[in-house]
């Protein structure tokens, strides 16, 4: 087991509020692994310090062995980083096909090469129906799998998928399912924040669970669901298996 | 020498009250509506033709062309957000501006169509008496058109205050949708905020038609220096407006005296340039906009 | 814009466009010089405009204060030539670096301050007025007094790009086309794909590995080029060059309302735009002039603006596009009907 992503004691803080403390896990490539945590529990920033969107107080991040922390988003990208967005952002004025594009020109120039990645990324996700499309006419699963695609088109080593199911009803989650373990199998190293505990049980082979900021758990899903502590995080104390 | 400088400092810190006003007016547009009213220069130049014309054909006071500037370009800004500004309330920001280069050409249009672009004096009774305090010694215009607008800025500012309307205002312009939900009348309170930025341009422009000519090319001008004043007191802060109008009238004023009269007409683009990169939330302003 | 693959549609769009030129130059070649002189001037504008489409339309930053490019290629080739006798190419050279590395530091500055959207609109125009108030008051380059380019001979010599009127409006329309075929060329690029993302949603298209940054500079350094050749050439056109005429604002107005009007982000949007609005200019002015009343041509130009945002935002030559697109459809259709009415 190779480990693509190496984070450790990761804290940041916001003035007087420690939004993450000394957060270590690592993530073995080829592997899905879900961070998961009550709200508040830090997960979104502890994401957004591996992707690059913010500078972490203090600790490092090691992503195939060299220290990323504080990398600017565009430069993760580069390197191997793919991110998507829980608030999904399409560039409204482009069709999908071009949205799926713009990734692609992170590691080539040559439009026709961008289009076959953007297809190709397109297909992965069962978009490849709507190229042509405008971005305002997707339904919202499909805008979500529009973020993916993007992301894929940028051919990432390890791909951060912030809240991917949010809105999403159950029939539609499934199929979400299914393309994230297609990525899984094709190598693909992914890291999910999620809420929605059914898929994380379904998809994740590892499990990172955050509380008030701090790593609480970590270990397969069945196990971690056990755990007393991760249950008291959820359900409030007094509470017994 | 002291004499000298302590005149021009007090000669600026008059007509900055004036370009507080002013630049309030621009600035409660932007506070509660977002939008950069880039036609506020046309309506100062308004004011000063209204200024010119009653001063002029009816031989009134001032203060009374001040008062008819007032309710003139009140119903102007009023209707004409009721009419064109509110369809574009919303679109990205390079409608705006375009939209309102559009109504500034219009404007500077109509102007030059009905009063030419021959400037023309407002010599008022005022326009060349002096009064002496102490060691200063300050044009009569001035000191009105100063007195006058610092009044009815303390006057709008209680109003913004302390008046139910005034409250919702300040209510719209610190979250809008909350509004909306709390049974705010929005489009009326765009419409009375964009009528009332309107009148204090139109008011400015009145109080100081015996200190310039009328002339419509004017309206670039007064546009930039409000956009100046308003930046470096900071985009939507009573405050920072009424702050930025004394440091530019004072800047102005120290840099006519320090250097040639054509710097002092770039003395403001420079500010601006400079405020715009280090620190363009100005003094009191608005973090994202 | 959502570019269909049609190999078919694309040459016939290549060829519309030729023909277009075609009828172009051929008004050059046969009209009176009245019609040379304005259309000089529009083409001139649509070329100028395309410069500041690039940016916005393609690049989605606005500026307002382009006249301080124009100016500059103006002022580069003016001083050059008028004071030490030297080509115009190189003057034109001279102008893109100038206008460019202005460009590129003006941009530089905002962006690494943070200065974005409406603040850098209000920067540009405040850079434009403050070179137009310092080149007022600079003797080098003449002050208000300006510089006054030899009269023409009439001779053409292409070497220091001199001729007669029908000269330039050729040299305009080879601009023109450039302009034309330059944003085609660079929308159909990489370029043209993640400036549109960095348009659309710069934090997201970083997150895609798209150097913004660098992007934006790049955008406007380009654009503050071409907008300076554009400014040489009309200097030398004009035949003499003031800082309030080259630098003020109305340049910049000028500028913005082909693109506008025409159709923001396309490649034919500003040669429809410019068209449409500055012969409306110029005949708004003449009738005023004539009448004894200034400030038609303010009145036009307010009016046009405000009708294209209000009843055609995208410009009119989107709208023609939609258009001749519905008539097909809707002849296309008529066609099918007869077809299934004979059987």
């Amino acid at each position: 087991m190779t480990t693509l992503l190496d984070v450790r004691n990761l804290t940041r803080s916001f003035g007087g509020l420690i939004a993450v403390k000394d957060v270590s896990f690592a993530l073995a490539k080829g592997r899905i692994t879900a961070l998961i945590g009550p709200n508040g529990a830090g997960k979104t920033t502890c994401f957004n310090l591996v992707a690059g969107a913010l500078k972490p107080t203090s600790g490092q991040v090691f992503f195939k062995g060299q220290s990323i922390e504080g990398t600017p988003p565009e430069n993760a990208c580069r390197m191997g980083i793919a991110r998507t967005f829980q608030i999904v952002r399409p560039m409204r004025d482009m069709s999908v096909l071009e949205n799926a594009m713009v990734g692609a020109f992170s590691w080539t120039r040559n439009v026709s090469e961008a289009r076959c990645t953007a297809y190709d990324s397109l297909e992965s996700v069962g978009l490849a129906g709507k190229a042509n499309a405008r971005t305002d006419q997707l339904t919202m699963p499909d805008r979500k799998m529009l973020e993916v695609a993007k992301a894929l088109s940028t051919r990432p080593k390890l791909l951060l998928l912030d809240e991917v199911m949010a809105g999403l009803r159950p029939t539609e989650a499934v199929s979400v399912v299914q393309v994230l373990r297609k990525l899984a199998e094709s190598g693909l190293t992914i890291l999910l924040v999620e809420h929605v505990m059914r898929i994380v049980m379904e998809v994740a082979s590892t499990v990172v669970v955050l509380h008030h900021g701090a790593k609480i758990a970590e270990g397969r899903p069945k196990d971690v669901v056990a755990d007393p502590q991760v249950l008291e995080s959820y359900l409030g104390a007094g509470f017994h298996a | 020498m002291l004499s000298l400088w302590l005149n021009v400092l007090a000669s600026g810190i008059l007509i900055g009250l004036v370009y507080g006003l002013v630049a309030l007016g621009l600035t409660i547009i932007f506070g509660v509506m977002r939008v950069v009213n880039f036609a506020h220069g046309e309506m100062v130049v308004f004011g000063v033709y209204i200024g010119y014309w009653s001063v002029r054909m009816w031989g009134v006071p001032i203060i009374a062309a001040a008062a008819l500037a007032a309710a003139v370009m009140f119903v102007f800004g009023y209707f004409l957000e009721k009419l064109i500004v509110k369809r574009f309330v919303n679109r990205p920001h390079h409608y705006q501006f375009i939209v309102f280069i559009g109504l500034s050409l219009l404007f500077s249009g109509i102007l030059l169509v009905a009063f030419g672009p021959d400037p023309r004096p407002t010599a008022s009774q005022l326009s060349f008496r002096t009064v002496s305090i102490g060691i200063l010694t300050l044009d009569l215009a001035r000191l009105q058109a100063a007195g006058v607008a610092g009044l009815l800025i303390a006057m709008l500012g209680a109003y913004l205050k302390y008046s139910s309307f005034g409250r919702s205002l300040r209510a719209a312009a610190n979250n809008r949708l909350g509004g909306l939900i709390v049974g705010l009348n929005i489009p009326r309170v765009y419409a009375v905020t964009f009528g009332i930025g309107a009148a204090c341009a139109g008011v400015a422009g009145a109080l100081i038609s015996p200190l310039f000519d009328a002339q419509p090319y004017l309206a670039m001008d007064f546009t930039l220096l409000a956009f100046v004043t308003v930046i470096v007191g900071g985009l939507g802060s009573f405050g920072g407006a009424l702050l930025g109008g004394l440091t530019i009238g004072v800047a102005e004023a120290v840099a006519a005296l320090m250097f040639s009269p054509s710097m002092k007409t770039a003395l403001p683009y420079a500010l601006l340039i400079i405020i715009l990169i280090f620190r363009p939330r100005g003094f009191f302003g608005a973090r994202e906009i | 814009m959502p570019e269909k693959f049609n190999k078919a549609a694309e040459t016939k769009r290549w060829i519309a466009g030729a023909l277009v030129f075609v009828i172009l130059a051929l008004v050059g070649a046969l009209s009176n010089s009245y019609i040379v002189s304005l259309m000089t001037i529009v083409l001139l504008f649509t070329f100028m405009g395309q410069s500041w489409n690039l940016m916005l339309g393609i690049g989605g930053q606005l500026s307002i204060g382009h006249a301080l490019f124009v100016g500059l290629g103006a002022y580069s080739v003016g001083v050059l030539y008028i004071k030490y006798g030297i080509s115009p190419w190189i003057g034109l050279l001279a102008g893109m670096l100038v206008a460019g590395s202005v460009g590129a530091v003006l941009a530089w500055l905002s962006f690494r301050f943070e200065v974005h959207g409406i603040y850098f609109a209000l920067l540009t125009i405040a850079a434009a007025e403050f070179a137009r108030i310092m080149f007022s008051g600079w003797e080098f380059v003449g002050a208000m007094q300006g510089l006054f380019f030899p009269a023409p001979t009439g001779e053409v010599d292409m070497s220091m790009l001199r001729g007669g009127a029908r000269f330039y409006y050729f040299v305009a329309l080879a601009l023109a086309a450039i302009g034309i075929a330059g944003t085609e060329l660079i929308s159909r690029s990489y370029l043209g794909y993640v400036w549109r993302a960095m348009r659309d949603d710069d934090e997201a298209a970083r997150a895609l590995g798209v150097r913004t940054f660098r992007h934006k500079i790049l955008v406007i350094s380009i654009s503050a080029a071409s907008a300076a050749v554009g400014g040489g050439i009309l200097a030398l056109v004009q035949g003499a060059i003031f800082p309030d005429s080259i630098m003020g604002m109305g340049i910049s107005v000028d500028i913005l309302i082909g693109p506008v009007v025409g159709g923001l982000g396309t490649a034919f949007g500003p040669l429809v735009g410019s068209l449409a609005a500055i012969p409306l200019n110029h005949l708004m002015g003449a009738l005023g002039d004539s009448l004894g009343i200034p400030g038609l041509n303010n009145i036009a130009y307010g009016i046009v603006l405000l009708s294209v945002v209000w009843f055609l935002p995208d410009g009119i030559w989107p709208a023609v596009v939609r258009g001749y697109a519905a008539i097909k459809r809707s002849l296309f259709a008529g066609a099918l009907k007869l077809r299934k009415a004979e059987e």
